[in-house]
């Protein structure tokens, strides 16, 4: 009993749950805004949940096999559109994520600079830079490689930044202290702590620029994408199923090789 | 001629904090100093002046005669080469294997592309092995340095400011994160690298009795003065209430149970 009290004395004062409880208010009600802006209503998608349904079986019960052969060469060209796009993209990456990184910037204004244009840019989708590059450069694969290069920029600069700024300073300061100039301090305190985030950024942007080649395929950048645009047209959902299903198993194996290089990398 | 000499410097930081008010002590070649005084004495800030990690406000500090706060670029790099610097929190590359760690201590002595590149001449890895050897430690050349405990990363630590071939080191409360048996191995290293290398040594304690064991001369900061500065030996109790100005607390004292 005596310890009792002498506990309840010596306990802080409860902190408030206060900014708690109004964050989550404000989320709710905003999910319900939203909802509401939507129209969403549940018996709606209650009530046509089994046209969707039919849809599934009509695509993948069972898909039209023999049509994948013909895919194979068009999904070759969109691995090679992603690969070539995500390389490029990542590469300029690098120099926009070290001026973006409000640690290391060299100049303030840079920075702010850098990071406005690189939010700018990421408002932009991938399928308008696409439009953009078709007419820039006519429809096919070139366009379409160019419009994953620049959404890849956006995104690999954007999260490599943000792990740059999360860095251990303390190797900066002691390489400094060593007399250490600023390409070198980039080399052996900032690479070894960032290159195997920088490297799964560069293996999550291949996954999605391989998805987002589907669809790129309707302003004519090759590859897969194409074929999307035919099968659906005609209502070939057996057809739409098989690019589905190809397209799942390549995101599948990037996964997997993804995962091992990580794996080695940490 | 003295090695360091610190004339009237002061530092006042952005935000109004005045961290060191008319600090002026001169270091010979070859000794030991610590530097005592409470938390947020201005211990830190004095050493970080003494590489421009800080720049001071007014005064000036002069590094073998010259004056660090005019040097500029390669300059001002290879006077930072020339005084290696240990810390609290090691501050590792922690993915890094440790004779890479070791090794960044001799990125100032070469052009930028060649360290950019790694191509390091052989030489250098003999005295980054050397280095390691100096700590006992060299059997974790190539253990990634986070699988070291702390008193070991502390080591590699002091084996790559040893790797810069230093006429100076800086140690910044080398063994506040470091449990008591490591921290007699930590300071013992510091002070055999003293006797042995000759290196000058400037070190910042917390703890009054580990500096009155090792150094042989102590300076006393108070609220960014310098308040003390003499022998180890004529340090006592009025002294000691002069830095600290009160009575020391149990743990600012490192104890006897942990010195055997
Ligand atoms: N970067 C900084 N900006 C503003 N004030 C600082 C900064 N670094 C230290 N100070 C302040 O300067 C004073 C001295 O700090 P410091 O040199 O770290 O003391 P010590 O190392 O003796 O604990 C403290 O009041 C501290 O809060
Ligand atoms: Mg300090």
């Amino acid at each position: 009993m005596n310890s009792d009290r002498h506990l309840k004395e010596l306990l802080p004062e409860k902190p408030s749950e206060l900014k708690r409880n109004l964050s989550i208010f404000l989320l709710i009600s905003i999910i319900y805004a939203s909802g509401s802006f939507t129209n969403f209503s549940l018996s709606k998608l209650l009530g046509n949940l089994k046209e969707g349904a039919d849809l599934l079986d009509r695509m993948f019960f069972p898909p039209d096999f023999a049509y994948a052969k013909r895919l194979l060469l068009p999904m070759l060209e969109t691995i090679q559109i992603s690969f070539v796009g995500t390389v490029i993209g990542s590469f300029f990456a690098i120099p926009i994520a070290v001026f973006s990184a409000r640690n290391i910037s060299a100049n303030k204004s840079v920075g702010v600079f850098f990071r406005l244009f690189l939010n700018l840019f990421r408002t932009i989708p991938a399928l308008v830079f696409a439009a953009f590059f078709a007419s820039v450069f006519g429809f096919g694969s070139f366009s379409g490689m160019m419009a994953l290069l620049v959404f890849t920029i956006g995104l690999v600069a954007k999260l490599t930044y943000e792990a740059i700024e999360n860095i251990d300073p303390g190797p900066l300061e002691a390489l400094t202290a060593a007399g250490a100039g600023q390409g070198a301090i980039f080399r052996y305190a900032i690479v070894p702590q960032v290159l195997p985030q920088f490297l799964s950024y560069v293996l999550y942007s291949f996954e999605i620029n391989i998805r987002a080649s589907a669809v790129l395929g309707y302003v004519g950048a090759g590859g897969i994408g194409e074929y999307y645009d035919r099968t659906l047209s005609f209502l070939k959902y057996d057809k739409a199923g098989t690019i589905v299903l190809l397209t799942f198993f390549v995101i599948l194996a990037i996964d997997l090789i993804s995962a091992r290089l990580r794996a080695r990398l940490i | 001629m003295e090695l360091l000499e610190i004339k009237h410097i002061s530092k006042v930081y952005p935000n109004g904090v005045r961290a060191l008010e008319d600090v002026s002590f001169t270091v010979e070649k070859g000794e030991f100093v610590s530097i005592i005084g409470l938390s947020g004495a201005g211990k830190s800030t004095l050493l970080r002046s003494i590489n421009k990690l800080v720049e001071i406000s007014s005064g000036e500090i002069l590094f073998e005669g010259k004056n660090i706060a005019l040097a500029r670029g390669k300059d001002l790099r290879l006077m930072r080469r020339d005084m290696g610097m240990v810390f609290q929190s090691f501050n590792l590359v922690k993915r890094s294997k440790v004779i890479t760690n070791v090794l960044a201590g001799r990125i100032a002595y070469h052009s930028s592309w060649r360290s950019i590149l790694g191509l390091f001449p052989k030489e250098d890895k003999e005295i980054a092995f050397k280095a390691l050897q100096r700590v006992n430690i060299l059997e974790k050349s190539y253990s990634r340095a986070d699988q070291l405990s702390g008193g070991q990363m502390q080591r590699v630590a002091i084996a790559r400011s040893l790797a810069q071939e230093p006429k100076l080191l800086l140690a910044d409360e080398p063994v506040a994160s470091l449990d008591p048996l490591t921290t007699i191995q930590v300071m013992d290293d510091l002070k055999r690298i003293n006797r042995e290398l000759g290196i000058t040594t400037l070190v910042n304690l917390h703890h009054v009795d580990l500096a009155l064991k090792y150094s042989s001369r102590i300076i006393g900061l108070r609220e960014g003065r310098l308040v003390f500065d003499g022998p180890a030996k004529d340090v006592d109790d009025s002294i000691l209430e002069l830095i600290y100005g009160r009575q020391l607390l149990s743990n600012e004292i490192f104890g006897e149970e942990h010195e055997q």
